[in-house]
């Protein structure tokens, strides 16, 4: 099981270290730091180093690499998994996952990592629990614990611990019940050169805020549930309702949890937001380049299309680019050779449009690689999918909730080759 | 007010200021006290000396002061025992406490604490909390067996709590069966054989019941349990495929990937024309699908274990081919992965979908990526036949677009279809030949060159372009130099007239000037066959080759099938058997695939006949490192461009020209093309022909036992090695020697024959350790008939490296003036012990518990009458280094050392007692290494 846990930060410093078994010198991560040499961007450090004795899996959030060493044979994907778990619970707990957060709240960190394994097994992960544990720091908690002297750790058994809801506590009471759904639809995409669409797919997930009192049953039905056949959900989701009448029934964790994901293969045919006409060329001898690109909306349902960032790693042979947007701004990097042009929202009546030249090195021959162009995007109030919500009911509970639905889609990878 | 402030040091000394702090009297600041030490404690710093400090606010009632006391604990009672029998008392009560969540702590920190004397408290308090009514205390109590199983296996088997542990599987909690089965798992891990997780219908269900209700953690655990049971019928695997097929909807991956290896392995036993067994499949698709949405690093686990489950079951994930197209910013080791199986996926549906891909993806910026992609284009040509067209001319675009190592890479693919498609594409040589210039790399110009020699008649310039590689001959890589060879040598036997002055140039090269056996033997050979019989040396050099296969890199049915049963695991993503590499795991079972129920099907090919040519077992091309794989890649056109019907004999073939002419020595046939054919029949009755070498194990004993060798290592007696009978006269016998750290063979040269013999040269096969001559064999004056003369030949370990069978096996070849003779020996390993064998004490500790145990072998010498110092002293003359010595009951234990001139370590613990002296050899790292010691080691020590 897992041994120990290392952070590194960004200039390669370890900077915590936690060990649930014997220790492990921290000599061990010299293997890591060779990978991470090697590696020519910090993404690229594989994510399981062998060394003599110990293998190394490595994760990378919020630019800290997370270094699980292990002794003997542990599904890597288990061991991945925790460490995620390890960023959400600090981010659930502090806010944001950095080095300066963690260091901050050192001691609270190690009661959480305590507390999430025994001997390199998961004990308590789940943030609900947790939370009943060790309570996250506030301001106002500091300060009242300094004057009681009454501490941050759960004196009683977590009641959600061993019922057969695990994922909800008892006892919980608002005055206000509320229970909000979000429908994020993510695109990837990859378009080619002449505009049409190689490969798209859709990952969708429905993320719920829900704030009622008591022990609420909730049914969630969809006008369209056959979009839905490759799911994952939530363990409070009852499968076998699922599978015969394709209705989400479900007792909700107190507040902010994931409800499902999906997934929505290239093999349906997917409607794309946005379409790019572009003009990248380089001429033989001489030392400028054309730069032409134009954005349109496409397919969107009538929604506008906000939040639009273009960026593009342009070739290693440019040294410059002069451009004129027609909206919004635009930065080149000449160090590490990236365009990015915020051009905010797509207006239909007037398409935006990025124009000018780029000057190469002199003399240099015209370079090999065609750069690839990414796209963000956010499109509100439309699942691009074509998934909509039916209706939602309570069981078990009196009261009236609130309830409110939010759609959204988003670009996620979604790439135009030039 | 954040924690960062523990960090600040104060001028007084941090240690001194803590320690007052500790025993202050207020609560509130002996707890910032304590936090403080736990924030030194994560930087590393050492707090080890507040230790009684620390474990006198054990006693509190303040559970988190409570809590970071233990963390403290647990840190350091390893370097503090005797201090940490003071928190025993408190730990003991805590256990009887009230409060389920202090009992859990109380037995969980206990359990990380390594200490004997605190271990040997645990066994009660854990007893209790095994059967403890709350189920939270429960399953923490099942978690911490195995921590004391870890710390003292014996201690957990004498007090029974493996059966207790056994007991909980049927617990009615989930969350403790779960654990239980966790816990289990981990100790079975040290007992392979222990049978500890004894799985029958009646455990199966009570797991599946748990399955549901568990935590995602606890699911894995249940389901990587459930993949070791082997159902008893298909209805058996069918019921518990479908009450697994729910866990593939899970958020988490891990889960999701465990249930796909309890699917994978128990569909094994479905009928195929079960309807069921088609919707299972239809089943496992989308959530393969979905774990290559996540992020890069569960990707990548995921793409490796999806490489083998398309090897296994391509119909799988057929459809769908776009999942993998590569993202321009996945990292570069998803890239690489999803190109791989993007290969594997490749069909006649899909092929123009790929290779537009690929052809993008060749114009991408990362090099290793470019090279991989273009290759891969190479791939799909050999591999669907209706696109090998388009493949070509792809690759030609991309050759005109003249990136050096695209051109490079491009060269080699075509090498290969050229290969796959005699006679189809040789209109693009002219494009090939007209970047000869460029290529730099050795794989390309070995490719070019081959490609070159192949279809000399078709190019005008042949020779020309030969000879302009020739010039830098000496300069070019092995690989270079035999291909430049064999191509010139097709050159000369297709246009004789014109090149013979080429051939007879680089014949010279090879066989006068150049230190390398290889090319020295090839050359040789090509110049025997030109020289003795043109018309066979045509037959044999210009031979049609085999097709190579449509597969490459396909990993090998047996280990694939091992390797489905471990999905999920660092095995499967390092795609080697897991016994294979995680040293923690002693004695891995291996797993095999069940067979299917209830059709004619045998285990092996459990596809075969069913659907089509799809499914039929491909033909394996070992990955590198294989024996084979390696010779096909040091040569690249390996013993098709010299033998005819390579196919069958591949192996021996292959193994080197060398092997091929000791088979004459047997089948008395002088043709040698003939003998190279028949090798691998003939080769292993050679090598029991020769007069038994280095003999058994007592014959040597016996033949040593005479000898009184108080210092130096142990020489054999000469034995004959090479019959004149069947050497033309001569007559070799020889023994090995170390002397003074120099390996040595002695030879006695005799001549049987009536003639002078003059001119000995000597070679030796590629071996296990490399052995090689460090010097010519110095035979300065001619051997007249019936003369003897000895030899002393130095040897050295730099030679090329080959496993031999047995090990220790040697073939050399001798020259002199009448012929070539091949003859095989074996040396005594103790020949390979170097003088700095001598291992640290404490290296040796840590590696003696590193040791697998089955790499461990036990050997027993009788009749040795020495005791113990003498014997230490003897084995040291041959270095092996008595590193410490104990005695337990009478018995004498050694603890030795030896190491190999390759670096390999071989430790030994030998006991003694007087009148049976019984040696217990453990080795390290290689087990095939371990027979040959033990056969070399008895005559050393009398």
């Amino acid at each position: 099981m897992i041994h120990s846990l290392f952070l590194v930060n960004a200039s390669g410093d370890i900077f915590l270290e936690k060990h649930w078994k014997s220790v492990v010198s921290r000599s061990v991560c010299d293997y890591f730091f060779e990978a991470l040499e090697r590696a020519t961007e910090p993404e690229n450090v594989p994510p399981v180093i062998p060394t003599p004795h110990h293998y190394l899996i490595n994760v990378l959030r919020h630019r800290i690499y997370f270094v699980a060493v292990i002794q003997s044979e542990v599904p890597p994907l288990f061991v991945i998994e925790f460490l995620h778990r390890v960023v959400d619970t600090f981010q659930d707990y502090f806010g944001v996952c950095t080095e300066a957060a963690i260091k901050d709240n050192v001691v609270v960190v190690y009661e959480l990592l305590e507390e999430m394994l025994d001997n390199g097994f998961p004990l308590a992960t789940e943030s609900n629990i947790l939370k009943e544990l060790i309570k996250p720091p506030t301001i106002l908690r500091t300060v009242v614990n300094t004057i009681t002297g009454s501490t941050n750790v759960g004196e009683q058994l977590p009641t959600g611990q061993l019922s057969v809801v695990p994922w909800r506590r008892t006892g919980v009471k608002y005055t206000n019940n509320e229970a909000y759904f979000d429908v994020i639809e993510e695109i990837d995409a990859i378009i080619d050169k002449s505009g049409s669409t190689i490969t798209a797919e859709i990952q969708g997930v429905i993320d719920a805020c829900v704030k009622l009192t008591g022990m609420p049953d909730l049914t969630l039905s969809f006008m369209n549930p056959r979009l839905l056949d490759d799911v994952s959900f939530h363990p409070c989701v009852r499968f076998k309702r699922w599978e015969a009448e394709r209705i989400l029934s479900f007792i909700p964790p107190d507040g902010n949890f994931r409800l499902l994901s999906y997934h929505v293969s290239s093999q349906n045919l997917v409607a794309i937001p946005v379409y790019v006409k572009h003009n990248i060329s380089f001429r033989e001898g001489s030392s400028q380049g054309r730069f032409e690109l134009t954005l349109g909306p496409k397919q969107t349902m009538g929604k506008a299309v906000e939040s639009v960032l273009v960026s593009s790693q342009l070739p290693r042979g440019v040294l410059n680019a002069n451009l004129n947007p027609s909206q919004g701004t635009y930065t080149f990097d000449p160090v590490t050779k990236l365009l990015s042009w915020d051009v905010g929202k797509i207006n239909p009546q007037k398409l935006p449009s990025l124009k000018g030249s780029m000057s190469l090195q002199a003399g240099a021959s015209k370079p090999d690689e065609n750069p690839t162009i990414n796209i963000q995007f956010k499109i509100q109030q439309l699942a691009i999918s074509g998934l909509k919500v039916n209706r939602l009911d309570m069981y078990g509970e009196k009261y009236k909730p609130f309830k409110g639905i939010k759609y959204m889609t988003k670009a996620g990878k979604f790439q135009v080759r030039t | 007010m954040t924690d960062s402030k523990y960090f600040t040091t104060t001028k007084k000394g941090e240690i001194f200021e803590l320690k007052a702090e500790l025993n202050s009297d207020k609560k509130e600041k002996k707890k910032e006290a304590v936090k403080k030490v736990i924030a030194s404690m994560t930087v590393g710093k050492d707090v080890s000396a507040l230790f009684p400090d620390v474990v006198n606010c054990m006693q509190t009632d303040n559970l988190e002061l409570k809590k970071l006391v233990y963390l403290y604990l647990m840190n350091y009672a390893k370097s503090q025992p005797d201090m940490a029998i003071m928190a025993v008392n408190t730990f003991v009560k805590d256990c009887e406490d009230l409060n389920p969540l202090i009992r859990a702590l109380a037995v969980r920190t206990m359990g990380c604490i390594r200490v004997d004397k605190i271990t040997e408290y645990l066994c009660e308090p854990l007893r209790k909390c095994l059967k403890d009514e709350d189920p939270y205390v429960r399953k923490t109590a099942a978690v911490c067996v195995a921590k004391l199983h870890d710390i003292n296996a014996q201690l957990v088997e004498d007090q029974g709590f493996l059966d207790t542990l056994k007991d909980l599987i049927s617990d009615s909690n989930p969350m403790v069966v779960a654990n239980a089965v966790a816990a289990l798992s981990e100790i079975a891990e040290s007992h392979p054989n222990s049978n500890l997780l004894d799985l029958n219908p009646q455990t199966i269900n009570k797991l599946l019941t748990a399955l549901n209700e568990c935590t995602e953690w606890g699911q894995i655990f249940i389901l990587d349990c459930l993949a070791s049971y082997l159902p008893r019928d298909d209805r058996e695997s069918q019921s518990i495929c479908e009450r697994v097929t729910p866990r593939l909807s899970h958020a988490n991956s891990a889960v999701v990937l465990s249930a796909v290896k309890v699917l994978m392995k128990f569909m094994e036993m479905l009928p195929k024309d079960l309807d069921y067994y088609g919707t299972l499949l239809k089943k496992l698709a989308p959530p393969l699908v979905t774990l290559l949405s996540a992020e890069p690093e569960l990707q990548y686990v995921a793409l490796r274990n999806i490489n083998l489950i398309v090897q296994k079951r391509p119909e799988i994930l057929k459809h769908e081919m776009k999942v993998f197209f590569v993202k321009y910013n996945d990292p570069i080791y998803v890239k690489l992965e999803k190109l791989d199986i993007m290969i594997r996926l490749a069909s006649q549906a899909n092929i123009a979908q790929v290779l537009a891909e690929l052809k993008e993806y060749a114009t991408e910026v990362d090099v290793d990526f470019v090279r991989k992609a273009v290759r891969a284009i190479g791939r799909c040509a050999i591999k669907v036949e209706q696109s090998a067209e388009r493949c070509v001319s792809t690759l030609l675009d991309l050759i005109q677009t003249k990136v050096n190592y695209v051109v490079q890479e491009a060269i080699v693919v075509i090498k290969d279809i050229f290969r796959k498609y005699p006679n189809k594409y040789e209109s693009v040589i002219a494009t090939l030949c007209e970047n000869l210039d460029s290529l730099d790399e050795p794989e390309a110009r070995a490719a070019m060159i081959w490609i070159v020699g192949e279809y000399a008649e078709r190019i005008d310039n042949a020779d020309e372009l030969l000879e302009s590689f020739l010039e830098g001959f000496h300069d070019e890589s092995t690989q270079v130099q035999l291909q430049l060879l064999t191509a010139i040598v097709k050159l000369f036997l297709k246009k004789p007239t014109e090149t013979q002055e080429l051939v007879q140039q680089v014949l010279s090269l090879a066989t006068q000037d150049s230190d390398n056996p290889d090319l020295r033997d090839r050359g040789y050979i090509y110049w025997r066959l030109l020289s003795t019989d043109p018309v066979a040396a045509k037959e044999v050099v210009l031979a049609e080759k085999p097709l190579i296969s449509e597969e490459t890199d396909l990993i090998e049915p047996t280990l694939l099938e091992e390797l489905i049963c471990h999905i999920g695991t660092l095995a499967s993503v390092y795609h080697k058997p897991p016994s294979a590499f995680v040293e923690g795991s002693r004695g891995v079972q291996h797993k095999r695939l069940p067979p299917r129920a209830g059709s004619g099907e045998s285990t092996e090919s459990p596809d075969v006949g069913q659907s089509g040519p799809s499914e039929a077992p491909p033909a394996v091309i070992p990955s590198q490192g294989d024996l084979l794989g390696d010779l096909l890649n040091l040569d690249l056109a390996p013993p098709t461009a010299t033998v005819p019907s390579v196919q069958p004999s591949m192996q021996m073939g292959a193994m080197d020209l060398l092997g091929g002419g000791l088979d004459s020595l047997v089948c008395s046939s002088p043709a040698m093309g003939a003998g190279l054919g028949a090798a691998p029949a003939a080769m292993p009755a050679s090598l029991g022909s020769a007069p038994a070498v280095g003999g058994g194990l007592g014959d040597l004993f016996d033949l040593g036992g005479g000898v009184g060798m108080p210092t130096g290592s142990y020489v054999a007696p000469k034995t004959v090695w090479l019959l004149a009978m069947k050497a033309k006269g001569l007559e070799i016998s020889g023994t090995f020697a170390r002397r003074g750290g120099i390996i040595q063979m002695d030879l006695s040269l005799t001549n049987k024959a009536m003639s002078v013999m003059t001119d000995f040269a000597i070679q030796f096969n590629r071996n296990s350790f490399g052995l090689a001559p460090a010097g010519p064999l110095q035979v300065l004056t001619p051997l007249s008939p019936n003369q003897t003369i000895d030899v002393s030949l130095p040897l050295s370990t730099s030679g090329p490296v080959m496993k031999m069978e047995p090990l220790n096996n040697l073939q050399v070849a001798v020259k002199n003036n009448i012929d070539v003779f091949y003859f095989s020996c074996q040396y005594p390993l103790s020949l390979l012990f170097v003088e700095d064998g001598k291992m640290d004490r404490q290296v040796f500790l840590a590696t003696w518990k590193d040791i697998p145990n089955d790499n461990e072998a036990q050997f027993q010498i009788k009749d040795i009458h020495l005791n113990s110092d003498v014997a230490s002293n003897k084995l040291q003359g041959s270095n092996i280094f008595t590193i410490a010595k104990r005695t337990v009951e009478g018995q004498d234990m050694l603890y030795q050392s030896v190491k190999l001139t390759n670096g390999i370590w071989v430790l030994a613990e030998m006991r003694i007692q007087t009148g049976n002296p019984n040696y217990t050899w453990m080795c390290w790292r290689r087990p095939h290494v371990r027979e040959c010691v033990s056969q070399n080691d008895s005559p050393v020590i009398s």
